[in-house]
């Protein structure tokens, strides 16, 4: 049977000739991907089963709702869909790198390669900013009769519903020196932090003007882990194809494909980077959209 | 047009070469269509947000648009599948072998979603701590507001 050198070479799909007609490594490929769609949806499933055991669940639009240099302009959905947009166009410079793989063309999967590189790390830097803005960003809370700064972290979530004001009233005789201090530093932009620190608790009180204060209840807990844990595990998976990128560009680069007389590779990693756009969809549907 | 990859033994025949010009514009095509179909998402979300401002949001409205945004994303996710990662082009059994096993989200999917639906109303029945503490109707009055720290 084996009658060419290069069949020799293939010993895994032993009948010389591939049942489904593509390369070993390619078919793996897709079954990992669709282990790795089944481990995302249980993932999301799992969030889906706890947010629809919740009466209340935080309105996304009220979480998602910066931008990078906007302050505190309200701009529900703004970030997000820029991160969306990049991951799209990240994908379409993948198909021009792969399809430039196929006609041999070292100069092109280079560039479409460098191009697809930039979109990760520009999809990564957008996460980055987005979490260490909600890890750091503390919103006045009304927690068990008191108010308390808190960010959207693991294991509290200040995007409960709005509270009471007459609630609010009361749990402000309840809150820490701390606390209103900060609320008044929101309001009062005359003095300076120190000189606000330097006032007693009864006329911080005062200070605060509670009919402009919006503060909400805390939200459930489960929201941040979700959150972290399914957004980070797709950053993840991001960075490992960025480092994928980066390797098969150095791989192109060094003409390794050149030699071996086609540039597969390119393909397979092209599936996988894809697949972290694929995934976003629908992260982006869950904890976005809906 | 010669085959570009004949090095590659198991791979006993070749998709047709694409026309550089009809890739182009399949590629473009694709593009311009998840695009809109983003866009329409982020519209479809706004609206979302703007009927939870309202006075009386209905809920089986904001509910439809849900679903819509919902099947949109199986859209994309259809178009990113067969067009970008080309399984479209695969031989039918090799594409059954992914899809097949991936009509278990059905289930996956339907059941969860019950569970938790089944555990939030057995805890409204069960639990009033957890009733009154997350449900706008039945707030805590005032006066037995928590002591201080």
């Amino acid at each position: 049977m084996a009658t060419t050198g290069a069949v020799t070479q293939t010993k895994w799909w032993n009948g010389g000739r591939s049942p489904f007609n593509v390369e070993y490594g390619k078919l793996m490929m897709w079954y990992f991907l669709m282990s790795d769609a089944f481990t995302f949806g249980a993932f999301l499933i799992s969030y889906g089963t706890i947010r629809m055991s919740q009466n209340f669940w935080p309105d996304p639009n009220a979480v998602f709702n910066a931008f990078p240099g906007a302050g505190h302009a309200n701009l529900p959905l703004a970030f997000v869909s820029l991160m969306t947009f990049i991951l799209i166009i990240s994908s379409v410079t993948m198909v021009l790198a792969v399809h430039a793989g196929h006609h041999n063309d070292k100069k092109g999967v280079v560039k479409w390669l460098v191009w697809t590189i930039v979109g990760g790390f520009a999809f990564l830097s957008c996460q980055a900013w987005e979490w260490w803005h909600l890890l750091t960003g503390e919103h006045a809370t009304l927690v068990n009769g008191h108010i308390e700064m808190l960010a959207q972290t693991t294991t509290g979530n200040p995007w409960g519903s709005l509270a009471d004001p007459a609630a609010v009233k009361e749990a402000l005789q309840f809150s820490s020196h701390d606390t209103l201090m900060k609320l008044v530093a929101e309001q009062n932009h005359t003095m300076t932090n120190a000189q606000i620190a330097a006032l007693p608790q009864d006329q911080l009180l005062g200070m605060i003007k509670t009919s402009e204060l919006h503060i909400r209840e805390a939200g459930p807990v489960a929201f941040g882990g979700f959150f972290y844990g399914i957004t980070g595990f797709h950053g993840f998976h991001v960075f490992s194809g960025v480092i994928i990128n980066i390797v098969m560009l150095v791989m192109a680069q060094k003409d390794v494909f050149a030699k071996r007389g086609h540039y597969l590779m390119i393909e397979k990693a092209g599936l996988y980077w894809h697949f972290v756009d694929l995934v976003w969809v629908f992260v982006f549907l869950c904890f976005y959209l809906i | 047009m010669q085959h570009p990859q004949t090095d590659y033994p198991e791979v006993t025949f070749h998709h047709a070469p694409q026309d550089a010009g009809d890739f182009k514009k399949k590629v473009r095509n694709t593009t311009i269509l998840l695009s809109v179909i983003t866009v329409i998402e982020l519209a479809i979300g706004l609206t979302i947000y703007t009927i939870h401002k309202g006075a009386d949001p209905s809920t089986t409205l904001v509910l439809m648009f849900k679903g819509m945004v919902c099947i949109l994303s199986f859209a994309k996710a259809y178009y990113i599948v067969s067009v970008f990662m080309h399984l479209g082009e695969e031989i039918r059994n090799m594409i059954m072998t992914i899809v097949v096993p991936l009509m278990l989200f059905i289930w996956f999917i339907m059941a969860f979603m019950w569970d938790g639906h089944s555990y939030k109303t057995l805890r409204n029945k069960y639990d009033t701590h957890f009733k009154e503490t997350t449900t706008k109707e039945h707030k805590p009055h005032l006066e037995t507001a928590p002591a201080a720290h």
